[in-house]
């Protein structure tokens, strides 16, 4: 009964809100290039469904090359930090760099070196770049949290660097790595849509190219029906690193248990 | 009984200025049940992680007569895998030596049963009882088959009615194994039910102030707990810890 209401409450809200959104431009006679009915932005959605989801396929395709190539770059130098006092001294202030200056400041430039020949892997590059950071952080504060004891434990009974680190580190490590990966998977589609913004016209195809494209015709309900594509690809990513992170941590970690 | 270890003029002085250990020396025959007994923070902990190689002295020596013996050390907290179950828990030090996996699943399965765990084998820590964890880092202090078993305090955070029942079978699997045991402790009266040597340090920095030995487990009357000779045994080791 408690989860039916938890559906059933924010899906009335919904239909509330939009029913009001129909009525309001229907009576005021707003003009459809400002703000479409909701039945206008669902009919524009069902007439261009073919393009807009080859669209909605490209995003996703790319943002989830950005964040696979920042999930295993992160990793790695997290391991590596963990390894090695030096290397995270020497480097993680670059780390820091990259993340505090501005992606779309650099997007132009990263355009070039990869060239318009090849958009994607530059989309791809900089979506990553930006979900770079918040996973690496969080890895190496995880890889950090390790109990003490249990690293004097595997001292205790010889084990190499690589044992403690897939017997204790590891596992120790995936709570947080779990939650920076929940950031960096929304924040790479932000970084995949800045930098469709960027590339510009001609050379990006997907849901934000559209954007700026029904932007500039003036197709405002195909506008929307690509900004719902793009809000429901984000909760998609949402969705499923939560499952992801519920299915590795609810039987041990306090974060998903269920609580009685 | 041989030697077994010996640790001599042992000193520790941490980083911030605080000095742990001042001259700390006692030896220690193979088959010992010892207390190591002091007030709070007087460098017991110190002493038990030098013993383990896991702390280097600033001074003095550790020493084994026939080489280092194979260890198990129990914390005061459980420290256990918390995503693993007990078993799995339990066979960690195997895993690390590198038994096969079937041989070191016995072996960690067999130490559960031990220390009255059997059936509990796939329960992960958070299901267990704060008796029944430490009873899993006893287990899994005991799979390597350890000859010198290092406790630091790994009772004092448990009730007064399991920390009889652990007390117990520590000297069990103590009788059973012929194990050797340094148990660290700030209880007077566990010191004296469980160990046959109760070595006194005295407050910070630790040295050692009286090494009293006790009667033998085996000299010991029927219900030891409430013999008058358990309360003599106390009252030996309080004095000796007050004028400490």
């Amino acid at each position: 009964m408690k989860r039916l209401l938890d559906i059933a409450f924010p899906l009335f809200v919904a239909v509330l809100v939009l029913a009001a959104w129909e009525i309001t431009v229907a009576v005021k006679q707003v003009p459809p290039y400002i703000l479409p009915a909701p039945s206008a932005i669902a009919a524009a959605l069902a007439q261009n469904w073919a393009s807009l989801s080859a669209s909605m396929l490209v995003t996703i395709t790319v943002t989830l090359q950005g964040f696979f190539g920042a999930l295993v770059a992160a990793v790695l130098l997290a391991i590596l930090f963990s390894q090695s006092r030096l290397a995270e001294r020497a480097l993680y202030p670059y780390a820091v760099i990259l993340q505090v200056t501005p992606m779309v400041a650099i997007a132009p430039l990263i355009l070039i070196w990869v060239g318009f020949d090849y958009i994607d892997r530059a989309l791809a590059l900089i979506a990553g770049m930006i979900a770079f950071f918040p996973i690496l952080s969080n890895a190496v504060q995880g890889l950090k949290s390790a109990d003490f004891n249990l690293l004097d434990l595997t001292w205790l009974y010889g084990a190499s660097r690589w044992q403690t680190l897939v017997k204790v580190q590891l596992p120790s490590a995936l709570p947080a790595l779990l939650t920076g990966m929940k950031v960096g998977g929304v924040i790479a589609l932000i970084g995949e849509v800045t930098a469709e913004f960027a590339a510009g016209s001609g050379t990006a195809s997907g849901l934000a190219w559209r954007i700026v494209e029904s932007g500039n015709r003036l197709e405002i309900a195909t506008l929307f029906a690509a900004l719902a594509l793009l809000a429901l690809t984000g909760i998609l990513f949402f969705a499923a690193l939560s499952l992801l992170e519920w299915a590795l941590l609810r039987r041990w970690h306090e974060s998903a248990m269920a609580r009685y | 009984m041989s030697e077994l270890l010996a640790a001599k003029n042992l000193t520790k002085r941490f980083p911030d200025g605080v000095e742990a250990l001042a001259d700390l020396s006692f030896s220690l025959n193979s088959g010992d049940f010892v207390s190591l007994l002091g007030p709070s923070g007087c460098g017991k902990s110190t002493a038990l992680r030098i013993m383990s190689g896991l702390l280097a002295p600033d001074g003095g020596t550790v020493s084994f007569s026939g080489g280092r013996p194979e260890m198990g050390f129990v914390f005061q907290e459980p420290t256990l895998m918390p995503w693993a179950d007990a078993q799995t828990n339990a066979r960690l030090p195997l895993d690390l030596k590198h038994v096969a996996r079937g041989e070191a699943d016995a072996r960690a399965a067999a130490a559960l049963a031990r220390v009255g765990l059997k059936g509990f084998e796939r329960a992960l820590p958070r299901e267990l009882s704060g008796g029944m964890k430490m009873r899993v880092s006893i287990a899994r202090a005991l799979a390597a088959k350890p000859k010198l078993l290092l406790l630091d305090e790994p009772f004092a955070a448990l009730d007064e009615i399991t920390r009889a029942a652990l007390n117990d079978d520590l000297l069990r699997l103590w009788h059973e194994d012929h194990l050797t045991i340094i148990f660290v402790t700030h209880s007077v009266a566990e010191s004296c039910y469980l160990s046959e040597r109760v070595l006194v340090m005295t407050p910070r920095p630790g040295r050692l102030a009286a090494d009293i030995a006790l009667p033998k487990q085996t000299e010991r009357a029927p219900g030891f707990r409430l013999a008058p000779q358990f309360l003599d045994c106390q009252r030996r080791v309080s004095c000796a810890l007050g004028t400490a």
